[in-house]
């Protein structure tokens, strides 16, 4: 067997739960930035903006992205090597009927995770590379107007609809991934694992529909009911 | 009932195998899923065909032996049924019936549905004992153990070994099986004191074994006839960690 000075199997699903629960946390703060974008538009616009400014000048922030960039890479090499150890070591059946004892989402988070990433993409293109390296216009109060760019973004119905579909794929990532995660850390007393798994159902709620909610809410409100 | 069975064919490990259709008729509804597969194999005798071979023991759904898939699912339809107290009252006459061994790179085939689960044995081998110098019997209540205490290490002793959690498992991950066989001793005092120890070298061995990952999809709890409940997992993740922090 070829496993010698390899990381255990369990070693490496501790390491996708401490990189998936950091990813966790910042999906937090993301969406508590981000709410500010439902506020009325003059008050969005001056909020918003200032917000990026102060995060994009601050030095802990700035250690705290590295950490982010860190923890994406991390886990997606991680989970890509756990799936190729996966696909050598998995039975086949000619009739395959296992799916009934498990939830469809539990069993295909590399699927999910792949199309999240795919977002990613398109999400660091469009905003996070606009306000780092694009010539950006400037607001009333000298901060880059990263609000334009998010309002001009979500102008097509097409784009607004890939990020609310990209949202449930996230959502239930999410709802698999969190107490996946609380049990690869090996949390296991019952009255805790119960608790972990109601709230990690509610977040995973509250992180999509409040993701999903904003890209609509600005095409509704901006680009439908206003022209 | 008439049947349309769907049976896995295979006359060694090295060889191909594959699904050979075979027809059986006046099957009783109270037969076990064994006893058909016992009639079926009578039939075959009296032509002069080799039967199909399956691993079988107790019958009473006590010893783990009889694994087989059963139309795509470990033991069969019924949620945590070992394939002898399966009976073919599950089935309607005219059913078509697919019969596969338990499959992972960790059991490879012998022959039909008979398959080699001794990387079990040699993770328990690796350290799911408790180390005692034989002599005199102790006084069983030297130590004193609380009754749920007991109860607890029981529920994850229960497990029989059968292997449905890997067959079951979409990675062919042992990690329900080894974490029964770790947190039965660990919740016990005698089994403590080793316990740091004995998951290092169980998790070593399970890796050494090719199993996959646990995904955590918890299809092994709902397939195990023994309900061996997936916070086992959980308690070797923790133990194992734990372990490795603190490995000297």
């Amino acid at each position: 067997m070829d496993n010698k000075n390899r990381a255990s199997t369990l070693m490496r699903k501790t390491l996708m739960a401490v990189t998936g629960l950091f990813l966790c946390f910042f999906l937090v703060i993301h969406l508590l930035g981000n709410l500010q974008l439902l506020l009325p538009a003059e008050q969005a616009k001056a909020s918003f903006n200032s917000y990026s400014q102060l995060l994009s000048g601050n030095i802990f922030i700035k250690i705290i992205s590295y950490v982010l960039y860190a923890s994406i890479v991390i886990h997606c090499l991680d989970a890509l090597i756990i799936t190729l150890k996966n696909k050598k070591t998995a039975g086949r059946y000619a009739v395959d009927n296992r799916g009934k004892a498990s939830k469809w989402y539990s069993r295909n988070m590399g699927i999910l995770g792949t199309l999240i990433l795919i977002f990613l993409v398109f999400h660091f293109r469009d905003f996070w590379y606009q306000y780092k390296f694009g010539s950006l216009p400037k607001d009333e109060s000298g901060h880059k107007d990263l609000y334009a760019i998010v309002v001009a973004a979500y102008h097509d119905w097409w784009y607004v609809l890939f990020y609310v579909l990209s949202m449930f794929a996230l959502g239930y990532h999410l709802l698999h991934g969190f107490y996946s995660a609380a049990r690869s850390l090996g949390l296991y007393h019952p009255k805790y694992v119960s608790w972990v798994r109601t709230f990690g159902t509610g977040y995973s709620y509250i992180i999509t529909i409040g993701f999903a909610i904003i890209p609509i809410y600005i095409y509704l409100t901006q680009h439908v009911l206003w022209n | 009932m008439k049947l349309y069975l769907k049976i896995w064919r295979q006359s060694d490990a090295a060889s191909e195998g594959k699904l050979v259709d075979y027809e059986l008729d006046n099957v009783i509804p109270h037969m076990s899923f064994l006893e058909m597969m016992d009639t079926l194999n009578e039939q075959l005798v009296l032509k002069g065909d080799r039967p199909v071979e399956f691993d079988h023991d107790c019958r009473e759904g006590i010893c783990g032996q009889c694994g087989m898939m059963i139309n795509g699912q470990a033991h069969g339809p019924i949620a945590n049924l070992t394939t002898c107290q399966l009976h073919m009252r599950e089935f309607k006459d005219g059913d078509t019936i697919y019969v596969e061994p338990f499959r992972a790179l960790a059991f490879p085939i012998k022959r039909d549905l008979r398959v080699d689960r001794s990387a079990f044995d040699r993770i328990i081998m690796a350290g799911g004992f408790v180390s005692v110098n034989t002599g005199q019997a102790p006084e069983a209540n030297g130590i004193p153990i609380t009754h749920e205490q007991a109860e607890s290490a029981f529920d994850s002793a229960a497990c029989i070994g059968c292997g449905a959690c890997v067959a079951t498992c979409k990675n062919s991950s042992a990690a329900l099986f080894t974490s029964a066989k770790i947190s039965h001793l660990a919740k016990l005092p005698q089994g403590k004191m080793e316990s740091r120890k004995r998951v290092l070298s169980m998790v070593k061995q399970m890796d050494e074994e090719n199993f996959g990952h646990c995904s955590n999809t918890e299809a092994c709890e709902v397939e195990c006839p023994q309900q061996i409940s997936v916070l086992n997992i959980a308690r070797m993740n923790w133990e194992y960690s734990l372990s490795s922090v603190l490995k000297k």
